[in-house]
């Protein structure tokens, strides 16, 4: 069948306003559901990493909220200066799109993560109980392997001893550097210390098995058959505990806090 | 192809013209989404939810679209479904779509949705095109929920992730196939299952082919 000129190009505008008119309607209409998701989900990890919530617990969208609304008090900090930054919306604040955008974000110092830009603000986490302060939570994000990897970390109120860490999002190998997300090498971490005796950055993931706790406090066995992802595990925490990351915001806190 | 029973458009693509078995498309993602049995099933409701929808609207405006603009009028039809579909994951299963990720959009590329949007859709009526979409949809999805079960069975030790067999590194006895969760398992997978489909019903087992056809082919048509 032969078609007009004039018909083809009608029947394409058509087309393409049909589409995407839908795609349009699609997308605002469902957006709400979807910040709700991506909300929830946030406070899922940040319960986990805190031991609130156990890894994988199936609990319901009201739960989760109000589990974090009474144990985790969340809060915006300056991340250059580790002071507190009230006039940015904590709720709609998200780090990653800030770290991309220009005007929230400046270039990151020469690192072994590949972290290439830092944002002005980092979204940081108390957990709380009975007003007293039970936790400090990181996010911490770093080069792997093959990507990025994403993640907590926890710190007790020493600013010194891990309470926990979970990697929430990365491409590693599945079964070798994937472990990363395995319950029992994360469950090594709890008692561990990030920082020594002079305040340096000392945690790392070594090559094998590391002691108990007590024994071996600066080391974690390493992944096996895994040695760049433990490697970067370990960079990625060298640099978000250290001055380029959030040493501003714990050295404010010990001042603070007197430990 | 107006002579299509009902029937025949449903069970023909699930074994005897499987897109995937037989005529080894959409490869890419069943290499790509089928580590665990959770994510396989939700890849495979997206795609017969796109096959079978796409498959309606072309053959709802087949009388309409002009010929020379016909492609490019299916890829965006296909294109909004899929963006669509990967909407309403993003707000009903969000965990699952996140670690879909980008293949829920890479649907776009299935070869399986275009192919018979252009080979069936644009020649029968809504109906039997919509029967056709929903088995071809099915008929990947057989492929992809078996070779997911392997899958997880073998490298994680646990189907629809309640664990079967305990593996060593959760204090169990059974040493995950690490091979297994890598792409190339899929591969492996995959032809093991097109020489089943085959061993069944040698008739679909292709001519052999030979190298010296193919010479000859191109010193005539002078193709390089």
């Amino acid at each position: 069948m032969q078609h007009s000129t004039g018909y083809i190009v009608g029947f394409a505008v058509a087309i393409c306003l049909v589409c995407a008119l839908l795609v349009a309607t699609s997308a605002v209409g469902l957006k709400d559901r979807q910040d709700a998701n991506k909300l929830l989900d946030r406070q899922t990890k940040v319960l986990t990493v805190a031991g609130i919530m156990e890894d994988g617990a199936d609990l319901s969208r009201e739960e989760i909220t109000s589990l974090f609304g009474t144990a985790i008090n969340q809060k915006l900090i300056d991340l250059q200066t580790g002071q507190p930054n009230d006039e940015i919306d904590v709720a709609t604040f998200d780090q990653r799109a800030a770290a991309k955008d220009p005007a929230t974000s400046f270039e990151a110092p020469e690192n072994d993560s590949k972290v290439r830009r830092l944002p002005n603000n980092a979204l940081v986490f108390d957990v709380v109980e009975d007003g007293e302060l039970k936790a400090l939570i990181l996010p911490i994000e770093g080069y792997g392997l093959w990507g990025t990897l994403y993640g907590y970390i926890a710190l007790a109120p020493d600013a010194r001893t891990i309470v926990g860490i979970t990697f929430y999002e990365h491409k590693e190998t599945p079964g070798l550097g994937g472990e990363v997300d395995n319950a029992r090498w994360k469950a090594l971490w709890p008692g561990r210390l990030a920082f020594n005796d002079r305040g340096a950055v000392s945690i790392a993931v070594k090559k094998g098995a590391a002691g108990p706790p007590a024994d071996d406090p600066y080391n974690v066995d390493g992944l096996s058959g895994a040695t760049i992802t433990s490697r970067g595990v370990t960079a990625l925490l060298r640099f978000w505990l250290g001055e380029n990351g959030f040493g501003p915001y714990l050295e404010s806190y010990r001042a603070q806090a007197g430990v | 192809m107006s002579d299509v029973s009902p029937r025949e458009a449903f069970i023909d693509p699930l074994f005897n013209n499987n897109p995937i078995a037989l005529q080894v498309l959409g490869i890419c993602s069943a290499l790509a989404v089928t580590t665990k049995m959770s994510t396989a099933l939700v890849m495979c409701a997206a795609v017969v939810a796109v096959t079978a929808l796409s498959n309606v609207s072309i053959s709802l405006l087949r009388n309409h679209i002009p010929s020379s603009i016909r492609i490019i009028v299916q890829l965006t039809v296909i294109a909004s479904l899929v963006i669509i579909t990967d909407q309403v994951l993003q707000a009903f299963v969000y965990s699952t779509a996140k670690e879909l990720s980008v293949f829920v959009g890479l649907i776009i590329t299935n070869c399986i949705v275009m192919g018979r949007a252009e080979a069936f859709a644009m020649q029968n009526p809504p109906k039997l095109a919509l029967i056709d979409g929903v088995a071809n949809g099915l008929g990947y999805s057989v492929v992809l929920m078996a070779v997911a079960l392997f899958r997880e069975l073998l490298g994680s030790g646990s189907i629809f992730g309640y664990t079967i067999l305990t593996p060593v590194n959760q204090g169990g006895w059974y040493v995950p196939n690490g091979l297994m969760l890598l792409a190339p398992a899929a591969f492996f997978l995959i032809g093991c299952f097109i020489w089943a489909v085959r061993s069944w019903k040698p008739e679909q087992i292709e001519e052999e082919f030979h190298v010296g056809a193919l010479l000859e082919l191109s010193n005539e048509g002078n193709l390089r």
